[in-house]
């Protein structure tokens, strides 16, 4: 729908993999930590109450 | 197509009269040109309401949901294949319906036809492949095939997939249709343009939600977009919240959508809904070899697991 490659990550972990999850999760937030903040994805008019 | 009517008539009334059913769903003629409406005829008295012709794009499945009658209902191609998605969901059985099948030629797009003159058109009227449209001050005939609905010109499957009763004889299913060119020309676009590109296709979208009530797959108690606990989507027209609701709207037809076009001609805006669902209806042939409503003997691909499912987006 247009939202950069590399902000959406899918990954399948098992509960038993507790090393792959921390790898992941850290590669995720540095993945995204050098996108940026979205700009694209985000609403622009005032919220109401 | 117009011919067909005696034909619908004659069966509905037997069925009526017979009590094989407790109604029969098909088309009435609406208020204005060009819309005919659904209606549900109860008494064989009422069956000379019923009307055929090009503009009945409506997606009869529709009305079908959770119903405990026994029911006779007219299905073109599209709407036979909703039924079979009906049947397979647990909406409706196989038992309670008399689907009376009509090979289908096309429906006429309303849109494209309003959008060629600028006063109010008052008649439409049909005859073999020629539309004519009169309204103050003009007329005006046009060739069937170039103001068919979009979705009804790359129709592959135009006869019913399932019917106990037939109205005509099977009409000949086009060949050699490119059936996603439109998908292809976004899917090549790049990430920003993409962005663009819906921006604008979904700016004139005023969330009237004609799109899902015209849609015989959307059929929840209540639509997650109006669900306020939790809010999963906000009910602005913020083009977020717009964009939101489309393209989920679209994923919960995956696998399902028959592309028959409802939404499409639903939308007072015009705006290309279709495109939403028919990239989703591209992925299942593609990735599934599947395509929604075809036989009631196998399990949609959503429902079903196998081990060389694609996975290649899963790291």
């Amino acid at each position: 729908m247009g939202i950069e490659p590399g902000r959406l990550h899918f990954s399948w972990i098992s509960s038993a993999e507790s090393t792959k999850f921390v790898d992941v999760v850290n590669d995720v937030t540095a993945a995204v930590k050098a996108l940026g903040p979205n700009k694209t994805f985000l609403k622009t008019e005032a919220k109401v109450a | 197509m117009l011919a067909y009517i005696d034909k619908i008539k004659e069966i509905s009334r037997r069925l009526l009269q017979e009590g094989n059913v407790d109604m029969v769903i098909g088309f009435r003629r609406g208020t204005v040109p060009m819309m005919n409406e659904p209606c549900f005829v109860k008494t064989p008295e009422d069956v000379d309401n019923l009307v055929w012709d090009s503009n009945c794009g409506i997606n009869l499945a529709n009305y079908l949901t959770n119903r405990p009658e026994k029911i006779g209902i007219i299905a073109k191609g599209c709407d036979s294949r909703n039924i079979v998605t009906h049947i397979i969901e647990n909406k409706i059985k196989r038992d309670q319906l008399v689907i009376i099948g009509v090979p289908c030629k096309g429906m006429i797009d309303r849109h494209k036809i309003q959008a060629m003159f600028e006063t109010e058109i008052e008649h439409v009227t049909e005859m073999d492949d020629k539309v004519t449209i009169k309204g103050e001050g003009f007329e005006k005939t046009l060739e069937k095939k170039d103001v068919l609905q979009d979705n009804c010109a790359l129709c592959i499957h135009r006869n019913p997939v399932i019917h106990d009763e037939l109205v005509g004889d099977l009409v000949e299913e086009q060949k050699d249709v490119d059936r996603y060119k439109d998908i292809h020309n976004i899917e090549t676009l790049s990430p920003e343009e993409k962005w663009r590109y819906f921006d604008n296709l979904l700016s004139a979208c005023i969330r009237c939600y004609a799109c899902r009530n015209a849609c015989p797959l959307c059929y929840c108690p209540t639509c997650f977009v109006d669900e306020s606990r939790p809010q999963w989507v906000g009910k602005s027209i913020d083009p977020i919240d717009t964009r939101t609701f489309h393209f989920l709207r679209a994923y919960h037809c995956a696998g399902r959508c028959t592309d028959c076009g409802s939404c499409e001609r639903a939308c007072p805006m015009g705006i290309k809904v279709r495109l939403f669902t028919k990239k989703l209806e591209k992925d299942c042939l593609e990735l599934f070899d599947w395509e929604a409503g075809m036989t009631l003997e196998k399990r949609p691909p959503l429902d079903t697991y196998r081990p060389d499912d694609p996975d290649d987006f899963i790291k």
